[in-house]
């Protein structure tokens, strides 16, 4: 009884909706990133090392350089290696993706660990400068709304980049040629290929683009939000990413609902001293959300057809 | 030198692929303004000569030449671009597409930063249908089309690509005899405008109806260059085997005898949960070919699951020798006597990754013959029963212990007859058994099924092929909208037949 009048009292705070819209965006940016890998037909399931990575070189640049912007250029190029990698095992290689992702993924954590010891010592990173982190930005003006001034205009300025590329996702997947294009790959290779579209150069466009969105949330992650690199920090969030882009049902807004869900959650858990619900249970929720979805019981959600499926020219 | 006259002219090519000459030293000529047509058995290299003429495939060796002038094709894009045109015999469609979005695919048309053009898609597939007289909504979602508005928004798609050379791949494959009608319309007003077309078919009927000349291929090779108003279908057929084809099927009359199946006002549900069998009634005697007739989609594959056991029945009655078998599950069925060549050969007729060994005896593992008390298999038995099948129906293979993937469509399909027919049924229910099967396979498969019905078993056949039906059945049953609307002797016209299965002219008392 009083876990659920803590809850609801929670509920109408702006701190707690401020912190829910910043922990979405943290997985909105690789979801974006899987959601445009699958929609071409790369099964993606790496957004989760490729994060690792991110925020790790992101960390190094930080402080090698001190400056934020740089950093974060370094951690999105990091990410699209790891994506790279990825691409050419299972576009080129044809390779399955789920295997690749998985090994990526592994591979990450271990990358990212020897690298730590080896450039700093036993784990001994140091933090990064206040001044030298990704800054909060308060739109002036807005900021001051009650309620919503803090919850939408008091924000990293992250975020208001991973809103922008929200919209520019599904306007370019939904509106443009190139769109066009990137699902028509996705759904049927071989037409695509026959009307003259690049398969190869389109997937390997894709796959490398959820690399740079998924280090950019490396970046947000490490120096945005927290200010230092600890072996393993995404702890899970690019898989949660994966679990919002197929609650999403690979659609850009879809998959953003879906963080917002995930990201309340993560913010309650964040919280959880005011309240009185088990951390261990509230972590399980973006899964066993996950799961409702995958079984069907909100609508079925279905990837594009050729998902997963490596391309051979001139088969059928 | 160079022939003015010719708008393909492809010299010496060839192709190799791993294990296969897929084309060896290939000349094909087609003159502008003709439909030309090219036929050979699957393998017989007409595909891959036309993947090499629309850049999807690169020849070892040879030359292309387009409208007299030698073309360097890497890729489809060069193609387009050299006014070829090709529409494959699997659709290169979009099904969640709209139609208008499959048309402008790689050719859009945009508006300020690259944002897809409605309005300008829609003026100009409008156009362009209006012109050659192929009604089209470009707004309706492609997988909701009939086969043959596909085909049309393929050839429409085609044509939007500013295509001279239209390629059409085994096009009439998929389509009802109606749909194949409009579509030779469609082509000779065509090649009226101006047009040259490729047609590729094994269907030689077709062929010599809308064809002006023919390139026959056997084996990778061109076996003979024919002028359709000067050849006739056993010509081609003795050219592309290599060998005299009976074309017609050669049997005696039957010889009837009691009553095998009896089915009553039999009903069930499509995949997709609604009614498509609805209320079929028809008796089914020893020793007789029983075929439907009807355009696919009208409840016989319903009705062949049923009765396989494969589908649940939602009412009525079926009677196996004045048995209730309507119940009964596919394992009970076999072992009643039934048995069933589905129409989806790779998908539910065999294991694609198994042996021949061991998919001649799928669904028969159990029985005593195969094994030891329903659980151990008797490998020996099992060995020399597949070997007696290859050499039985004539499988061409290296060896029982290959994987049916590898085998050809025919090699494949004979699998199956060889391991149907093999087990001895009572009852033999063939669905499509010769579909994507070459002309000497089918020939085989053919003089198979009357061997069944001469040594006694109840037949019944279901076909796409009117032909097929018409010249193996002893009685021919017309299924229309789940029905069988009425049972008509093996000679009735095909145009009777053509009115029966769209619903027209049926008489009363069906049955």
């Amino acid at each position: 009884m009083s876990a659920l009048t803590d809850i609801l009292h929670l509920l109408l705070t702006a701190n707690l909706w401020q912190a829910t819209l910043a922990a979405a965006v943290l997985l909105l940016l690789p979801a974006l990133g899987g959601t445009i890998s699958e929609r071409s037909g790369v099964v993606n399931i790496a957004m989760e090392g490729m994060m690792l990575t991110g925020a790790f070189f992101g960390v190094v640049a930080d402080l090698a350089w001190h400056n934020p912007w740089l950093a974060t250029g370094v951690a999105m190029l990091a990410g699209a290696l790891m994506a790279t990698i990825h691409a050419v095992v299972s576009i080129q290689f044809r390779a399955d993706q789920i295997v690749s992702g998985i090994a990526i993924n592994i591979a990450a954590v271990g990358l990212t660990v020897f690298l730590l010891n080896r450039i700093y010592g036993l784990q001994d990173v140091g933090h990064v400068g206040a001044s030298n982190l990704l800054p909060n930005i308060n739109v002036p003006g807005f900021d001051q709304i009650p309620f919503f001034g803090k919850v939408l205009f008091q924000q990293n300025v992250i975020v208001y980049v991973a809103l922008v590329l929200l919209v520019l996702t599904h306007l370019v997947l939904f509106r443009t040629r190139l769109g066009l294009r990137i699902r028509a790959v996705g759904e049927h290779p071989q037409a695509a290929d026959t009307a003259g579209i690049n398969v190869f150069a389109i997937r390997y466009g894709a796959v490398i683009t959820s690399g740079l969105l998924s280090g950019l949330s490396g970046a947000f992650l490490a120096i945005g939000i927290s200010n230092t690199f600890v072996p393993n920090m995404t702890d899970g969030r690019g898989y949660i990413a994966l679990a919002a882009m197929i609650f999403g049902k690979w659609t850009p807004f879809g998959a953003f609902v879906a963080c917002l869900i995930f990201g309340l959650g993560q913010a309650i858990y964040d919280n959880n001293s005011i309240i009185h619900v088990s951390q261990y249970l509230l972590s399980m929720l973006p899964y066993v959300l996950t799961l409702i979805v995958l079984a069907g019981l909100v609508g079925r959600s279905t990837p594009p057809a050729a998902d997963g499926l490596p391309y051979v020219p001139g088969s059928e | 030198m160079n022939d003015q006259s010719l708008a393909v002219e492809m010299r010496g090519v060839t192709k190799q692929f791993p294990g296969v000459l897929a084309n060896n030293k290939v000349d094909l000529g087609v003159r502008r303004g003709e439909i030309h047509a090219l036929v050979g058995e699957n393998g017989a290299g007409k595909s891959t000569l036309m993947n090499i003429l629309y850049g999807l495939v690169h020849a070892d060796s040879g030359e292309v030449l387009i409208n007299g002038k030698a073309a360097h094709i890497a890729g489809p894009r060069d193609a387009i671009g050299l006014g070829i045109g090709m529409v494959h015999q699997h659709f290169m469609l979009i099904p969640v597409f709209s139609v208008g979005e499959n048309i402008m695919l790689g050719r859009e048309p945009v508006t300020g930063p690259g944002f897809y053009d409605h309005a300008r898609a829609r003026t100009a597939i409008t156009e362009l249908t209006r012109r050659y007289g192929l009604a089209l909504d470009p707004d309706a979602r492609m997988g909701d089309l009939p086969v043959g508005l596909q085909q049309r928004a393929e050839i429409v798609k085609v044509l939007y690509r500013g295509a001279d050379i239209l390629i059409l791949d085994e096009p009439t494959g998929v389509l009802t005899p109606q749909e194949s009608k409009e579509l030779f319309g469609v082509l000779r007003d065509l090649v009226k405008s101006g047009k040259t077309i490729i047609f590729i078919s094994h269907k030689l009927k077709e062929v010599l109806e809308i064809s002006d000349r023919i390139t026959v291929m056997r084996r990778g090779k061109v076996v003979g260059h024919l002028i359709t108003k000067d050849t006739n279908e056993e010509a081609i057929a003795t050219l592309m085997v290599g060998r005299a084809v009976l074309l017609r099927v050669d049997k005696a009359p039957a010889k009837p005898g009691g009553v095998a199946l009896e089915v009553e006002n039999l009903t069930a549900n499509s995949d997709q949960s609604v009614p498509a069998l609805k209320g079929a009634s028809f008796v089914l005697h020893y020793g007789e070919i029983l075929g439907i007739a009807g355009v696919e989609g009208n409840g016989q594959s319903e009705l062949m699951e049923v009765l396989a056991g494969t589908r649940r029945a939602t009412g009525g009655q079926v009677l196996l020798a004045g048995r209730d078998i309507t119940t009964m599950d596919a394992n009970t069925e076999r072992d009643a006597g039934v048995a069933f060549i589905p129409e989806d050969r790779r998908g539910t007729g065999l294991v694609l990754s198994f042996s021949i060994a061991e998919n001649s005896i799928l669904g028969r593992e159990r029985t005593p013959t195969f094994s030891w008390r329903h659980f151990v298999l008797n490998l020996i038995a099992i060995r020399n029963w597949a070997l007696k099948l290859v050499k039985e129906f004539d499988i061409r293979t290296p060896s029982i212990d290959v994987a049916v993937r590898n085998l050809s469509g025919g090699n494949q399909q004979k699998v199956i007859v060889a391991r149907e027919i093999g087990s001895n049924p009572k009852v033999l229910l063939a669905a499509q058994p010769t579909r994507g099967v070459d002309i000497g396979a089918i020939e085989f498969i053919h003089r198979q099924i009357v061997r069944e019905r001469d040594n006694g078993a109840a037949v019944l056949l279901v076909s796409a092929e009117l032909d097929e039906v018409r010249s193996l059945s002893d009685r021919i049953a017309v299924m229309y909208e789940g029905r069988i609307v009425s049972i008509e002797p093996p000679d009735t016209p095909e145009e009777r037949l053509g009115l029966l299965m769209t619903g027209g002219g049926a008489r009363e008392g069906a049955a």
